[in-house]
């Protein structure tokens, strides 16, 4: 039988917030275990959380980002279960009451646009980390990471594919990294995705019984998870048997789903209100003020780049991969006045320096200004494209400005056109069998004059000025 | 009389005049201590040595002439309320070697105050009890008859100021564990309103519920605590930032012209004659003080028990979760694997009432029962509430008795956990709705028991609870006793 796969992702997005949700306490990846931690963050007895406002205002952003209604009101709730990476034996997380509903996100999926829709948007802390002794069998508990701040962005049922699940997340990752409320590092956990996955017969609209897959840590494996998991349930349902409601891990060695839990052995979690917090009220000028600072989002500014810089779709599409590559474009032609040039030493050159070096464009040692000032220098004819490939390089390199690259090379184009054509009369007069052919029609040795003069000017003539007169000094009318 | 037989406002007096020292008057206390506490046992962990360096440190600042609230006064604390670097067990075998890395607010505020910490009282293990018996520390007997018990939760911190083995006290009060046990050791108990005192460092049993209040000698001395602990603090999020008025401006004005609602949903069959009596007695005091008392109904009353029974034991299944043997306090020994670890230490290190409400409130809170349950006693417990809310309308503060009999004899209930829990009977609903509540002495059975009288107000009406205690005190003229210990 064909199937239609169902698909919702329920994403964790940890906070950049400086400190934690309920404690002053740092978010920073990386410190000495517990050494970011606190009596509250600890869970001992006697401590009382208190909301970190930065956390409602990051929610608030991608709720704002993602056309969601702000619900005025909103509850913490506890929810309840044993585990050594939790200290207070609850994770305060929010249940009935959530901030943010009813939004959606637009994507390209084959040349046209489909909406996803967002369910609900909620604020929680995350839980800690167990480190498994190799050697021994005991485990020890960090607690660095505990009540660091996360968003819970879950999706509607409407994904219909493992490409589509991808895409979406790809959608959402770069939405979040844009609002710069989440870095989007997705092995250092800091963005995270579950699916949950069912099959129906095409052209039915009754759900199937779904599974939940976890363990996935790169927008990969969450394609993958999910075709394998297609796959196995359209097998089971084509043998005659029913696909288990289960939580399943993702075994990315073997490429395989696994059973974790049954829906019989699933936590009673027992969500209550949390009766240390009060409930958080979002008023209309406070949303106001974060709408305020709400930038550009991407898909925007994809369509404003091909707008207003007139380049290709594919173009403002890398272009605006990243906010502070958009930013660094924008500077370079604001600088330059040249959107189309500037693009493809943005998408050439840079990129590919920075990716050879694993860097970002917040390192790029070229400043806007400086590229924009070598991209004038090619206008002018100070030096030739093929120089500037050489100045940029050194530019990369040690971070210089293009003049001074330029000097200490000794790179300016020759224009000259007296001692050009010098040179020009010299070498027709070292070359009379070239120079007789060409005369018989044979133009293609004119390149190797242009490459002669080239050898002699160490490659520093003006290409354009060698061809002007190259050809009227062939044509010996002068 | 002893130092230590004195109130605090009486000792400051002293201290101002230069007719003692804070060190004489911890020398007292202590003497007092080892003189009945083998008798008493009052305290899990006595302080003894900081409390003598403390009263020295007061007298220097005396001398210096830097005089606090509290300055050189020895008070105890509830060993509920984490101490830095004092060993703090809520009375559990859980927690029993547990020692805080932190002061919780109050304590900083007395200690900011001047006051000298004498020790750590005991307590119903968690705070769950009515008569101090389910602590994992043993028993304290009620200084007024060693065959009974002295009430609880706070019974050690109700005890040790009735036996003068501390000036004054804190203790916290879920459903009466302040004004119940101050009634039976004939003190003066004060649950303030929720949110006025800071439960930062409190180790909650209900947060929705648990508000921090004082032990005294009288209603003055109750007044300068108040000034004390009370505020607002950002440490907590249900702390409510108020005015803090001066308590002690409320002593001693009258009530002349004020409406005194008695409920009468409060005088039930099973109110011990003696009780019902003295509380009718209090009435014609309060009359005589020139306060009409019109009768008021409070008719979700009823269900305060019920409601109590599922809200406070399901916010503590959640809160004692923490307690698992992984990060503090009592670990099991030999375990198979994390799951037995959890087992086996929570099921030695919790006594049998805080495991009966640990049951109660998961059963309470499960998917499937949380509407029949938590749901529902939400609902209620706002009905109860608004019960208030109308009396209030027509009265400024509440009578009733503080507990339906005086202090029964130790093991009496321990058996019934129902019996015990309707010895809170009248004080839950003051938890329920928030509001303040205060128990006054207002005499003594023939047989010698302490008997008290509950004051309750509208929130944050903490003055006008403590002027309308002061009159009372004044006008009822109860003899003044000592516990013959």
């Amino acid at each position: 039988m064909e199937y239609e796969p169902v698909i919702g992702l329920e994403v964790h997005a940890q906070l950049l917030t400086n400190t934690k949700i309920f404690c002053g306490c740092s978010t920073k990846f990386g410190a000495t275990p517990n050494t970011h931690t606190c009596p509250v963050c600890l869970g001992m007895p006697g401590v009382l959380p208190v909301l970190n406002k930065k956390v409602v205002e990051f929610m608030m952003k991608m709720a704002l980002a993602t056309h969601c209604t702000i619900n005025g009101e909103c509850n913490f709730a506890r929810k309840n279960y044993f585990y050594p990476d939790l200290p207070k034996g609850y994770q305060i997380s929010q249940y009935a009451s959530p901030p943010a509903e009813h939004g959606w996100i637009e994507m390209e999926i084959d040349g046209g646009k489909k909406r996803i829709g967002i369910t609900r948007i909620h604020m929680e802390e995350d839980a800690g980390k167990l480190l498994h002794d190799e050697h021994n069998p005991v485990s020890h508990v960090d607690l660095n990471r505990t009540g660091v701040p996360l968003i819970e962005i879950v999706s509607e049922p409407d994904i219909r594919g493992a490409e589509e699940a991808a895409a979406y997340l790809r959608r959402l990752h770069e939405i979040l990294v844009y609002l710069e409320i989440c870095d989007g590092n997705m092995e250092e956990g800091s963005f995270r995705c579950d699916a949950n996955v069912s099959l129906r017969p095409r052209g039915t609209e009754t759900f199937g019984t779904r599974t939940e897959l976890k363990n996935m840590n790169s927008f990969r494996n969450v394609q993958r998870a999910i075709e394998y998991e297609i796959k196995r349930q359209a097998y089971v349902l084509d043998s005659g048997s029913a696909v288990v409601q289960e939580t399943r891990l993702w075994d990315d060695t073997a490429g395989v789903t696994h059973s974790m839990r049954s829906k019989e052995e699933a936590h009673d979690y027992r969500y209550f209100p949390d009766p240390d917090l009060v409930p958080v009220v979002i008023d209309d000028a406070w949303i106001e003020a974060v709408l305020n600072t709400l930038p550009e989002l991407p898909l925007e500014k994809r369509e404003r780049f091909v707008r207003e810089y007139q380049i290709p779709a594919y173009d403002a599409g890398v272009l605006t991969a990243s906010r502070s590559l958009a930013d660094y474009y924008e500077e370079v032609v604001r600088l330059s006045g040249q959107p189309k040039i500037a693009s493809n030493w943005v998408m050439g050159d840079v990129l590919r320096f920075l990716n050879e070096d694993k860097k970002e464009i917040r390192a790029c040692p070229i400043a806007p200004a400086a590229l924009a000032e070598m991209i004038r220098l090619i206008q002018d004819g100070t030096i030739s494209g093929k120089m500037a490939k050489e100045v940029s390089e050194a530019m990369y390199r040690t971070g210089k400005a293009p003049g001074a690259i330029i000097e200490e090379k000794g790179l300016v184009q020759i224009t000259d056109e007296g001692a050009l054509a010098g040179m020009i009369s010299e070498i027709i007069g070292k070359n009379p069998a070239q120079t007789a052919q060409y005369r018989e029609g044979k133009e293609k040795v004119f390149g190797f004059f242009v490459g002669q003069v080239m050898k002699a000017t160490g490659g520093k003539a003006n290409p354009q000025v060698i061809n002007d007169l190259l050809k009227k000094m062939l044509a010996g009318t002068e | 009389m002893e130092l230590c037989g004195l109130t605090i406002h009486e000792l400051q007096d002293k201290l101002r005049a230069g007719e003692t020292t804070s060190a004489e008057i911890t020398a007292s206390v202590l003497k007092r201590i080892d003189a009945v506490e083998t008798e008493v046992r009052a305290y899990i962990t006595l302080m003894r040595e900081s409390a003598i360096e403390e009263a020295a440190r007061a007298d220097e600042a005396i001398l210096r002439g830097e005089i606090k609230a509290l300055t050189g006064i020895p008070i105890a604390l509830k060993d509920i309320f984490c101490t830095k670097g004092v060993r703090t067990t809520c009375g559990s075998r859980i927690l029993h070697n547990f020692v805080p890395p932190y002061d919780g607010t109050v304590v900083e505020k007395l200690r900011a105050a001047g006051a000298v910490i004498t020790g750590k009282t005991n307590m119903d293990e968690f705070a769950m009890g009515s008569s101090t018996e389910t602590s994992f520390f043993g028993v304290t007997r009620n200084p007024w008859d060693l065959t009974r018990i002295p009430g609880g939760s706070s019974g050690g911190s109700a005890a040790a100021v009735a036996a003068d083995e501390c000036i004054a006290s804190l203790g916290s009060d879920t459903g009466g564990s302040i004004r119940q046990p101050a009634a039976l050791c004939g003190v003066v108990g004060l649950k303030p309103t929720y949110g006025r005192v800071s439960r930062y460092g409190l180790i909650a049993f209900a947060s929705s519920l648990d508000q921090i209040g004082p032990f005294t000698k009288d209603v003055e001395d109750c007044a300068i605590l108040m000034n004390v602990i009370s505020g607002y603090d950002p440490r907590e999020s249900t702390s409510v930032p108020e005015d803090v008025p001066d308590y002690r401006a409320f002593l001693g004005r009258g009530i002349e012209g004020w409406r005194v609602g008695i409920p009468k949903e409060y005088f039930i069959d099973g109110i011990d004659p003696e009780v019902e009596a003295a509380i009718r007695e209090a009435i014609r005091v309060v009359e005589k003080a020139g306060a009409r008392c019109i009768e008021v109904s409070l008719p979700h009353t009823d269900y305060c028990v019920a409601v109590y029974y599922i809200v406070a034991p399901a916010e503590a299944s959640s809160n004692l979760a923490r307690y698992d043997g992984v990060k503090y306090g009592f670990r099991s020994e030999d375990n198979r694997d994390l799951l037995d670890m959890y087992k086996k230490t929570r099921s030695a290190g919790f006594g049998e009432e805080v495991k009966r409400r640990i049951m109660i409130g998961t059963y309470a809170l499960s998917s499937g029962y949380y509407d029949a349950y938590y749901r529902k006693a939400s609902q209620v417990r706002a009905l109860i509430k608004r019960d208030f809310e109308q009396a209030f309308a027509d009265c400024d503060c509440i009578l009733t008795p503080t507990s339906p009999t005086p202090a029964f004899k130790i093991g009496e209930k321990t058996d019934d956990p129902m019996q015990m829990y309707l010895s809170d009977i009248f004080t839950i609903s003051a938890n329920l709705a928030g509001i303040p509540g205060i128990s006054v002495p207002c005499g003594y059975t023939k047989s010698g028991l302490p008997i008290g009288v509950q004051f309750l107000a509208g929130h944050f009406q903490e003055g006008r609870l403590i002027q309308f205690a002061s009159a009372y005190e004044t006008h009822a003229k109860i003899e003044k006793r000592r516990p013959a210990l």
